[in-house]
């Protein structure tokens, strides 16, 4: 490296970073540090990852049963679904859904609410923010009705094991998940305002919306494009999970008296889960590691801001990639542990 | 006064000695010249497309000025125009590639800075073009001064260029809260400009000037008068292998030395005869040019006639494509312009 003039050293972590990024979790500015800017970006990645995780799964989940169904229409759309947009490479999907969305979306001035409060627009989706009083007091009341509910549970699952009587916990729960928050509201002296997004001129046919919450369009792209495309995955993953518990298992259950839903719950979903987590676990690495996809489509994540723009203005890219890469290895493994303790838990556990 | 004889003797020995290791040094052949030559064909970095600068055709035939730079260099050290192997790169690419030893010149619309030049493990030889940041908005906006940029302005451009440092410098000067939004190439800013993802499309004026012409339509666009930056546009070589940056610096300086006197590529030969010495040595008729190189002696004239001087450059890449007919300030010294090269003599 000396050869070649480069010099190495991660001391330009320090330096002001002097760009700005679109959307950022964290107050950022271009005054900050490139440790600061590497922070806000990683941010960033994780939250695509997070969103589309939450989302791949619970779409994977309806179209995996869904591809089970006795209906022959549910069946073949899913199947359908799955086929699709499994075989369409990734990259190709989430320039469909960046440039697709861009061409179709309305400019700000022509766009008609949804749900009366929030705007789809080309430049973003804009949905109300709250502004909060006491939330504190909020927070307190929905981690003390939380914990409160742990405790139930535990206690139901004590009863049942000790004289067979079986409380409502479900019911419970929610009531507590409710009231206990509303009441924050009517004593704790609680209150939630609404900023709504109003329209607002820049130039003769140029507009934008100011206030609540903007969702950029790339954020929005990139996580229907990493969902749907790993959802199928995951579908698959819960297909075969379910195909692989014997018909026996259901049945032998169905004689010892269990309705419908407690089959699934306590017998079919214990099991399943077991084939069904492994596979999953891969999926949602592939979707992080995916996520890093984001740069074709300027959302500033981990690879465009850090990988990217930080990387050309100081040159240091024997560091900078060293530094990325040991960032989603950190990320892919923490992922790994936390599945694979999940798994671990719910195994088979011989005696 | 014999007293300090010994001395004297002793530092004169030790000139010569010193004297002795550099020109033995220079007498050395550039390494990248050798390997070039070995090769058969110079190594270029070009950009992934931007018209009048480097752009490849249809049947993959690359123009522009910056792709002219590397060619007046294969004409001085190989003898022909042609043996150049282009490779495209994006911004963010360009440095690593040339450091890496992947390519031996980076021509690819490329700012001088001083971070740059000092940091990188980069040399930069000279200024291909003069070049300042501007903007672009769609004519039905009604802008026609970034004094009318309001607060919430989006604006388009690419990473890991100086525009992104540029336009932050701006809007805070102004203190315009502004969005930002960064893609990694060219053609990906200029499809969601157009589609209307933005405001106003940032880069150097160039380059908006040569992205209009690719636009669904051009006549909707206006490049905005101000030019917010200083923006040098030119080649760059690693650092390390002095005669080589060298080559490079003085196959440009020739190609605009070379219009300065009038040399053509269709006149080249006939200057040879000229009655000014500083043509004479232009077109390699006289003196000893190309030996501090490790070139033969009508390395230049090579260029001239193969690849023509920088006007002729100019107009056939940036003012005949309709992409900027007015030469501004690349225009010559003499001419009114700010191209001032040192003499090659």
């Amino acid at each position: 490296m000396d050869n070649r003039g480069i010099d190495f050293g991660f001391g330009f972590l320090k330096q002001e970073a002097s760009f700005d990024m679109q959307f950022t979790l964290l107050d950022y500015d271009g005054q900050d540090s490139y440790a600061w800017a590497y922070v806000v970006a990683l941010l960033n990645t994780l939250l695509v990852s997070f969103l589309g995780i939450i989302f791949c799964t619970i779409l994977g989940v309806i179209i995996g049963v869904a591809r089970l169904s006795q209906n022959f229409l549910i069946r073949n759309s899913a199947a359908w679904y799955v086929e699709f947009f499994r075989n369409i490479p990734l990259l190709l999907q989430i320039f469909f859904w960046y440039y697709a969305a861009l061409r179709a979306l309305p400019l700000p001035e022509t766009a008609e609410p949804w749900f009366g409060v929030t705007y789809m627009t080309i430049k973003g989706y804009y949905i109300p923010s709250m502004i909060w009083e006491n939330l504190n007091v909020f927070l307190s009341c929905l981690i003390a009705a939380i914990v409160s509910i742990i405790f139930i549970r535990i206690y139901a699952r004590k009863l049942q094991e000790r004289e067979g009587k079986q409380l409502p916990v479900f019911y419970i729960s929610i009531g507590l998940l409710i009231i206990l928050p509303l009441l924050s509201f009517l004593i704790g002296g609680v209150k939630l305002d609404f900023e709504l997004p109003v329209l607002k001129q820049l130039a003769q046919t140029s507009f934008i919306f100011e206030g609540g919450i903007a969702l950029p369009p790339e954020l929005i792209a990139l996580v229907v494009a990493l969902s749907l495309y790993t959802s199928t995955f995951v579908a698959e993953c819960v297909r075969a999970g379910i195909q692989g518990i014997s018909k026996g298992q259901k049945e032998a259950a169905a004689s010892v008296g269990l309705n419908p839903n407690q089959i699934l719950k306590l017998v079919i979903m214990p099991q399943a889960l077991r084939i069904i987590i492994p596979p999953t676990t891969n999926q949602y690495l592939n979707l992080t590691k995916n996520s890093s996809l984001a740069a074709a489509i300027a959302y500033p994540d981990l690879v465009l801001v850090f990988a990217g723009t930080a990387l050309m203005q100081t040159g240091k890219a024997i560091e900078i990639v060293g530094i990325t890469m040991l960032t989603y290895l950190t990320i892919s493994l923490s992922i790994a542990a936390l599945m694979n303790w999940y798994n671990k838990r719910i195994e088979i556990k011989e005696k | 006064m014999f007293k300090h004889l010994k001395q004297l003797t002793s530092l004169v020995a030790m000139i010569a000695v010193v004297f002795a290791f550099t020109t033995e040094a220079m007498a050395k052949k550039s390494k990248t010249l050798k390997n070039t030559q070995k090769k058969g064909f110079v190594r270029c970095g070009v950009s992934q497309g931007l018209p009048g600068f480097s752009n490849a055709d249809a049947s993959g035939n690359w123009t522009g000025i910056d792709v002219d730079v590397c060619r007046a260099v294969a004409a001085a050290v190989l003898g022909d125009a042609n043996k150049v192997k282009f490779t495209p790169l994006s911004a963010k690419e360009r440095f690593t590639a040339l450091t890496s030893g992947e390519i031996d010149i980076l021509s690819r619309n490329t700012t001088w800075t001083l971070s740059r030049d000092a940091d990188i493990g980069l040399t930069f030889v000279g200024v291909n073009f003069y070049d300042g940041q501007g903007f672009m908005v769609r004519k039905s906006s009604g802008i026609t001064s970034t004094g009318q940029f309001k607060d919430g302005i989006s604006a388009c451009t690419n990473i890991g260029t100086t525009t992104e440092l540029n336009m932050r410098d701006f809007f805070n000067s102004k203190g315009i809260k502004y969005e930002p939004v960064a893609f990694e190439k060219a053609d990906e800013v200029v499809a969601a400009y157009d589609a209307g993802r933005c405001d106003t499309y940032t880069t150097d004026k160039s380059g908006l000037a040569a992205q209009r012409t690719k636009m669904k339509n051009p006549d909707e666009h206006i490049v905005l008068p101000e030019t917010i930056s200083k923006e040098p546009l030119g080649p760059v070589v690693r650092q390390g292998d002095a005669v080589w940056e060298d080559i490079v610096r003085w196959s440009l300086n020739t190609m605009i030395e070379a219009e300065e006197y009038g040399i053509t590529s269709a006149n080249a030969d006939s200057m040879k005869t000229s009655d000014n010495p500083a043509i004479k040595r232009l077109v390699g008729a006289e003196g000893e040019m190309g030996a501090a190189f490790g070139l033969d002696n009508e390395w230049n004239l090579r260029i001239i006639k193969q690849v023509g001087n920088y006007g002729e450059s100019y107009k056939r890449n940036i003012a005949d494509t309709g992409i900027l007919p007015d030469r501004g300030p690349n225009q010559l010294w003499t001419k009114g312009g700010i191209l001032y090269v040192p003499p090659a003599r």
